[in-house]
């Protein structure tokens, strides 16, 4: 009998304290949601439950999510290591790098296989016929047009760097936008242009990438972080992680890359197939119709606006009878208000983060501060707009301040009361697009997703819900306001 | 009629920054009869009788309502014992000419039958159709909106009744006959009765007593009769006289 408690208790225990889903994070751009994805189902494999927080912003926003454990994993580059986040360490030293995450409980997996840096690309049949290979063959051929993205020429370890090195000699270099260039280097205006070693374009384009013998660029391998805890916590899962180390070449990331961004397929299908075909590992692949996308969609993003508006009715409205009482108090208020409004959106969310995390509670939390001002205006300017005889007769039927402010001042200060809160709600429904960025999912989630694939479709999967439910919310407020508001308050008399 | 006071003022003097707009002065008004404060516009008659009401407070002096000194304390109590009627009528919009007259009634939770028949007994006495009652004071005429504001007032049975410029806003046909209609409730009720009016044909109308000010101060009071019959000073005289005297011409 005593046994079977005990047993029972310990399932209890074991229920309670079961770990927690492995979360992957990734970055916003295609091929950081492949590896996400990639990383989300081996990790799966390995007997770990998962999800996936897609496109979660850059990569400051991964860095801290992974350092609070918001998230467990993410794909990241050695360059990017080395540049931004552990300062002084050389990105060829793997070794040195590893030291330096642990001190953060921070794991680095095996390097995936491919580098992600800059190179130069040449369109393959002239390479073939010039017999270009490596950036030194450049030499031998002064006459080649460049165009070289803006950024690319400027920077000082982009082409005044690489013309050093490699002593080359043309001078037809022109800047221009990346998506131009290649649109030139089709219609045989440039021959050479810049591009990252695994973009779509290159198979796209059939570009080929020549090799940098002198290791010019900086190193940018692939590698997956994760949170040292997680070899405890699901080992499987760091097995099947770590197992993917040497699997990914450029030549299979550009493939990747451009099953996403040209044939239109998602990262989940692509990933999928290639850890089939290549790995043997067969994982689902949710076929989710439109319909369930948007619907999905539509409930993070009502839930956001929701949360966020009722949090800032209920102390936005006390403090603008407060600030309408006290002027001094007002001046406070709509000032601290008027300079949150002045955050801009982005900053706050990411400001956000170390505080709340990542997920809905920053979101919400930017959302509310930023509905306070319309409606504590309103407010103040609503009860500050009561005519001083209603004031006085309020006053002089022997009602106390709270029973006047309630019967009297807040019905006759309704009307602009309700017009603040629809104004927020209205700004929150576009605000709370941006809540994509930090992984609270939302309209801006097909949005995000639509500017990185340059589809419009999807961008409108995004876009014209957030419309539609902008209307819909002015709408909605109409109809409040003929329920809550006597006709003769209505408009004026 | 009682000998005291329903009302005094001792002394009592009100600036607004450095302008004095009453006093100082001393006042007794009588109960169970109609006193009028008459004057000149920025005489200080709207003052006196917000002070009476507690809605502001004397620089000096003391004021006494009702047997009691009116302090912050005190004055929400006093307030319900004393109605208030102003210019025009500040009715409440957002509430129908019932729930104006019924607001405080029905926050001091009294019997929603005893509330029901209140009303109608003062819709009677203020000669206000029954059917009006649920409309919002925007769609009332001028002199129905006052009927209601009298039965705002009068709801509560109050001890005292404050009536500032009540007919100021109405046209004159309208004004002749709510004129007649609230002389006929302060005669039916015999409540003390103060009312403010730059109009002396009005004064003449209501007032047992007329108390005429001039920059704050008492400059004659009695019955009209009386002030008519010997005018303390020019002021009054010239008062009394520009609205009597029709223009002479040739």
């Amino acid at each position: 009998m005593r046994g079977s408690w005990a047993a029972l208790l310990a399932g209890c225990v074991a229920l309670g304290c079961a770990p927690r889903a492995v979360r992957v994070g990734s970055k916003n751009f295609t091929e950081g949601v492949i590896l996400g994805e990639v990383a989300a189902r081996a990790c799966a494999t390995g007997g770990a439950t998962t999800e996936h927080r897609r496109q979660l912003g850059g990569t400051a926003v991964l860095w801290r999510a992974l350092r609070a454990g918001e998230i467990d994993v993410y794909p990241e580059y050695t360059g990017t290591l080395a540049a931004e986040l552990l300062r002084g360490v050389d990105a060829r030293d793997l070794a040195g790098m590893r030291r330096a995450l642990a001190r953060e409980g921070v794991a680095m997996s095996a390097p995936l296989g491919f580098n992600n840096t800059y190179a130069l690309g040449v369109p393959e049949p002239l390479a073939a016929a010039r017999g270009l290979r490596a950036l030194g063959d450049l030499r031998g051929h002064p006459g080649l047009a460049l165009g070289l993205s803006h950024e690319f020429l400027d920077r000082a370890d982009g082409w005044p760097g690489l013309r050093a090195r490699y002593g080359l000699p043309q001078r037809d270099v022109r800047g221009m936008d990346h998506d131009l260039a290649y649109r030139a280097l089709s219609a045989g205006a440039i021959q050479v242009t810049d591009l990252y070693t695994t973009d779509a374009e290159i198979a796209w384009h059939h570009l080929r990438v020549l090799a940098d013998d002198r290791a010019y660029f900086p190193e940018y391998s692939a590698v997956l972080l994760y949170r040292a805890d997680l070899a405890r916590r699901a080992p499987g899962c760091v097995r099947a992680l770590e197992s993917l180390g040497g699997s990914l070449d450029a030549a299979t990331m550009i493939d990747l890359n451009d099953r996403v961004k040209r044939r239109r397929r998602t990262e989940s299908a692509v990933a999928a197939a290639w850890l089939e075909e290549h790995r043997g590992l067969r994982t689902a692949v949710a076929a989710e119709g439109r319909a369930a996308r948007v619907w999905l969609r539509t409930r993070e993003h009502l839930a956001m606006v929701l949360a966020s508006l009722l949090a800032a009715v209920l102390c936005a409205v006390p403090l603008g009878v407060a600030a309408a009482r006290r002027p001094r108090l007002g001046a406070l208020v709509l000032g601290a208000a008027g300079v949150l409004q002045t955050v801009p959106s982005l900053a706050l969310l990411v400001l956000l983060i170390p505080v709340l995390g990542i997920g809905a509670a920053p979101a919400v939390a930017a959302l509310f501060l930023y509905s306070l001002l319309p409606i504590v205006q309103n407010t103040v300017a609503g009860l500050r707009g009561i005519a001083p005889s209603l004031r006085e007769s309020a006053e002089a039927l022997g009602l106390p301040p709270s029973a006047r402010l309630r019967l009297v001042e807040l019905p006759l200060a309704l009307p602009s009361i309700l017009a603040g809160v629809k104004t927020a709600a209205v700004i929150n429904v576009g605000t709370a697009t941006l809540g994509a960025m930090v992984g609270a999912g939302g309209y801006g989630q097909p949005i995000l997703r639509g500017i990185r694939l340059d589809s419009t479709a999807t961008i409108m999967e995004g876009a014209l819900p957030a419309a539609a439910l902008a209307l819909l919310t002015q709408a909605l407020f109409a109809l409040i306001e003929r329920a809550a508001v006597p006709r003769p308050l209505r408009g004026g008399r | 009629m009682s000998d005291l006071p329903a009302a005094s003022l001792a002394g009592v003097t009100k600036r607004y920054g450095d302008a004095v707009a009453l006093g100082p002065i001393d006042l007794d008004v009588p109960a169970s009869r109609t006193t009028v404060l008459l004057g000149p516009s920025g005489c200080g008659k709207s003052t006196l009788l917000r002070l009476l009401n507690g809605l502001i407070a004397p620089d000096a002096g003391a004021v006494r309502v009702l047997g009691a000194a009116v302090t912050p304390a005190s004055v929400e109590g006093l307030r319900r014992r004393v109605g208030y009627v102003i210019q025009e009528g500040g009715l409440f919009p957002h509430l129908t000419a019932r729930g104006n007259v019924t607001l405080l009634a029905r926050w001091l939770r009294r019997p929603p039958a005893e509330v029901d028949a209140r009303v109608a007994e003062l819709a009677a006495l203020a000669r206000l159709p029954t059917a009006l009652l649920d409309r919002h004071p925007g769609e009332l005429s001028g002199g129905q909106r006052q009927r209601v504001a009298l039965m705002r007032a009068l709801m509560l049975d109050p001890e005292m009744l404050l009536l500032d410029e009540p007919l100021g806003a109405l046209d004159p046909m309208v004004r002749a006959e709510l004129q007649r209609d609230l002389r006929g409730v302060f005669r039916a009720l015999g409540k003390t009765v103060v009312l403010v009016t730059h109009d002396l044909r009005e004064a003449r109308h209501f007032g047992d007593l007329v108390v005429l000010l001039r920059d704050g101060r008492v400059a004659q009071q009695g019955t009209l009769a009386m002030l008519e019959g010997a005018p303390a000073d020019g002021f009054v005289r010239d008062f009394l006289g520009a609205q009597t005297d029709p223009p002479a011409g040739p």
